[in-house]
């Protein structure tokens, strides 16, 4: 018997969130036109771009809110483009999603927002079971007990964003976006809110999309930036590089200038 | 390529303007059926949820109820009026009890307790949910792996279908009630003797034709509202037309299917 040698391969982790070739268009006006991007399982990754790019539209085409013309989007190696009913809240129950203004239920209490999915999805806990969970995240965003029986037109913009990020890490999923996580609040508010985001991915060892406009924030959550322009990923790279890359877009949006390939309407 | 004189050129717009309302008409028609075919099966498949069907029962039914009732009360009384009025020019006073029972309990409990419900809920329905489409909250339903259809729309849809019966069989009541006061009050009849010709001519057929009106009504005025409102614009100007089409569309569409029903329960 002859000894084989064995040879080591290199391990190739697959990414969580994968898309190829993505695009999208409104009528005649095309918003994506073709993203590549991949996202590590575990890391952060922050996608920066102007307003009107594409930054939401990436993130709703992988959420299945709106469907991609063309392109493959894959979660966990498995194309989820096209998936329906049951199998799409399925493949919605490893999500959690902040929204930028909160999308706080008006009709439900605070703590009814945050348990909603322990309360009606496939994951339905008795109530008082739900109610504690939701009391233990609200907590962990640093809201007080007495919170929890108000209704969400009684919070201020800082507290709405901290019970929409305690609603999207209520049922632990594997998958946080984060939409414009600092918009609309103070600096002081916006960096606790980055401080929040940074800690709970890191604790939860969640996979982390971000889109954002503020430095700050990128500089903050970021393991990975991608930067998105004229519908496609002009850059993507360690965090770590975004100052010294040598991509004019990056230069001209990290530094924030008016000079630059990216042009800005006078 | 021949030059069109500028009659051939106007009546080419004009046939194409038609041509576009009507692919329009079609188009829209199709989409409120799906959106229909799509409510009404999520009324009859799980996961149902009871909270948000019993407040409906209590938004939708509960508090239209002094609007029904008000409205009830105060065409009863007038068509007491108005029939003793018309009936004294051939000597038919007494036919006031059964014509106005018979007129509120067939047309006009269910049509204007519709047009009223229809005004208060498919207003608010319409925008309470294109507020909810403009501040991401029905995107939100979604990425927390719950369909909106069946959250939004089966439990309004399943609460109106169920609760209009109900408020119309109230006002029907309340509605004799505005005739027997003001025909006891102003028209000198004897009590007794009102509330038994209204009840002698009275047929279960009266009263179950106008529940089957209520119950269609129900369903149309929670379609529009979800239906507006779901497919509402962006903004506070796609709320506020949102709110008006439903109205608007609402209120037309029950005096149609009044007509229809009619025919088709009472056909001559």
């Amino acid at each position: 018997m002859t000894d084989t040698a064995k040879i080591e391969m290199p391990k190739i982790e697959m990414p969580k969130i994968e898309m190829r070739g993505v695009t999208k268009s409104f009528g005649s006006k095309p918003v994506l036109l073709g993203v590549d991007l991949s996202v590590p399982t575990g890391k952060s990754l922050v996608i920066i771009g102007g307003s009107g790019t594409g930054k939401s539209v990436t993130l709703k085409c992988i959420l299945g809110l709106i469907a991609p013309d063309a392109g493959v989007i894959e979660v966990d190696g498995e194309n989820v483009a096209g998936k329906r009913g049951k199998a799409r809240e399925a493949l919605l129950d490893k999500f959690g999603m902040l929204f930028q203004g909160g999308a706080l239920f008006d009709s439900l209490s605070v703590w009814e927002n945050v348990a909603f999915r322990l309360l009606h999805g496939s994951r339905k806990l008795p109530r008082e079971e739900a109610r504690a969970i939701a009391m233990e995240k609200l907590r962990r965003v640093g809201l007080e007990e007495d919170t929890a029986e108000l209704f969400p037109a009684e919070l201020s913009g800082g507290m709405q964003k901290r019970v929409g990020l305690a609603r999207a890490i209520c049922a632990e999923p594997e998958i946080i976006f984060f939409d414009e996580p600092t918009t609309g609040l103070d600096p002081i508010m916006a960096d606790v809110i980055n401080d929040l985001i940074r800690e709970i991915v890191v604790e939860m060892g969640v996979t982390a999309v971000t889109i954002t406009h503020d430095m700050t924030s990128v500089r903050k959550i970021a393991d990975r930036v991608a930067m998105i322009h004229h519908g496609v990923i002009q850059w993507c790279g360690p965090a770590a590089e975004i100052d010294s890359t040598g991509n004019p877009y990056m230069h001209q949006f990290v530094n924030g200038l008016g000079e630059g390939p990216i042009e800005a309407i006078r | 390529m021949p030059i069109l004189s500028p009659v051939v050129l106007a009546i080419q717009g004009f046939v194409a303007s038609i041509g576009a309302t009507v692919l329009w008409l079609c188009q829209a028609t199709g989409a409120l059926c799906a959106f229909a075919v799509s409510g009404l099966g999520h009324v009859f498949r799980p996961p149902w949820y009871p909270a948000e069907i019993a407040r409906q029962f209590m938004r939708i039914g509960y508090f239209s109820l002094p609007v029904v009732g008000l409205t009830a009360l105060f065409t009863g009384g007038a068509l007491a009026l108005q029939i003793f009025a018309g009936g004294s020019r051939f000597n038919a006073e007494s036919v006031v009890p059964s014509i106005v029972a018979i007129a509120i309990t067939r047309e006009l409990g269910p049509v204007l307790g519709g047009l009223m419900v229809a005004g208060r809920v498919s207003s608010s329905i319409a925008a309470e949910i294109a507020t909810m489409r403009v501040t991401e909250q029905i995107d939100a339903l979604t990425t927390l792996s719950t369909n909106p259809m069946k959250y939004l729309v089966a439990p309004r849809l399943l609460a109106a279908v169920i609760v209009l019966p109900i408020l119309v069989f109230i006002g029907d009541i309340i509605g004799i009630m505005g005739g027997f006061l003001v025909g006891t009050a102003r028209l000198d009849f004897n009590p007794a003797t009102y509330l038994k010709t209204s009840y002698e001519f009275l047929e279960t057929g009266d009263v179950t034709s106008g529940l089957i009106k209520a119950a269609v009504f129900g369903f149309i005025i929670a379609l529009m509202g979800c239906y507006q409102g779901y497919h509402s614009g962006r903004g506070a100007q796609g709320v506020g037309r949102a709110t008006t089409n439903a109205v608007v569309s609402a209120s037309i569409l029950i005096l149609a299917s009044n007509y229809l029903l009619t025919e088709a329960l009472f056909p001559g």
